[in-house]
């Protein structure tokens, strides 16, 4: 327990099915890359926690080391590590993020 | 050297790509945070390559992120990456 952000990290992403660390908030991004994510999101109905690595220097850097991923976003489902925008977009586009969402038991709305 | 010239060196040199492509897009994002005066801070990369064949698209962009360690942490502020095996690049 020698390092508080990575175990405030392992419980936000142990007690949330979908958490999205990004800058800004899901309603007010900061960023356009996280924007994308959100819109992702949003469009298939997930249910997430988004949040915002702006609010705080310590989490901002400490989510790099957690994941070994440089940059925000980062996109966690069932605790572990999914991708950042560039990821996230391809996986949407081909399919493979809803496959991925539901067989890891989240739900998701197909917008009519 | 630019860092668009220094990204492409390094990838080039680890990554044998049999295509690259570095745009410098930092003009697009002009006044967001990160960016700043005369460029340099937001790219888009493409790369198709050997290595890339069975691996994940987490492990793909974290080899991209390692050798790009040095530019991520000093003024590169966002990578956008695509980064592709050669059966799956439909550009070629």
């Amino acid at each position: 327990m020698d390092n508080p952000v990575a175990e405030r990290i392992k419980q936000d992403i142990s007690d949330n099915d979908v958490v999205l660390f990004m800058k800004g908030t899901p309603v007010f991004p900061q960023c356009g890359f996280s924007a994308t994510v959100v819109q992702v999101l949003s469009h298939l109905g997930v249910k997430f926690k988004g949040i915002d690595v702006l609010q705080d220097p310590g989490l901002r850097q400490g989510i790099k080391d957690f994941s070994n991923w440089p940059t925000v976003p980062q996109l966690y489902v069932k605790g572990e590590f999914v991708g950042g925008c560039d990821i996230i977009r391809e996986m949407f586009q081909s399919g493979e993020l809803q496959e991925h969402l539901s067989s890891a038991g989240v739900e998701t709305q197909t917008a009519a | 050297m630019k860092t668009a010239e220094r990204i492409e060196e390094k990838l080039t040199a680890a990554l044998s790509p049999l295509r690259l492509t570095v745009v410098d897009d930092s003009h697009k994002h002009e006044g967001h945070s990160g960016w700043r005066e005369g460029g340099g801070t937001h790219f888009r990369v493409e790369v198709v390559s050997e290595l890339f064949d069975g691996k994940s698209r987490v492990d793909r962009q974290r080899m991209v992120y390692n050798l790009l360690a040095d530019e991520l942490s000093d003024t590169v502020h966002a990578l956008q990456l695509k980064t592709l095996a050669p059966l799956e690049d439909t550009r070629r």
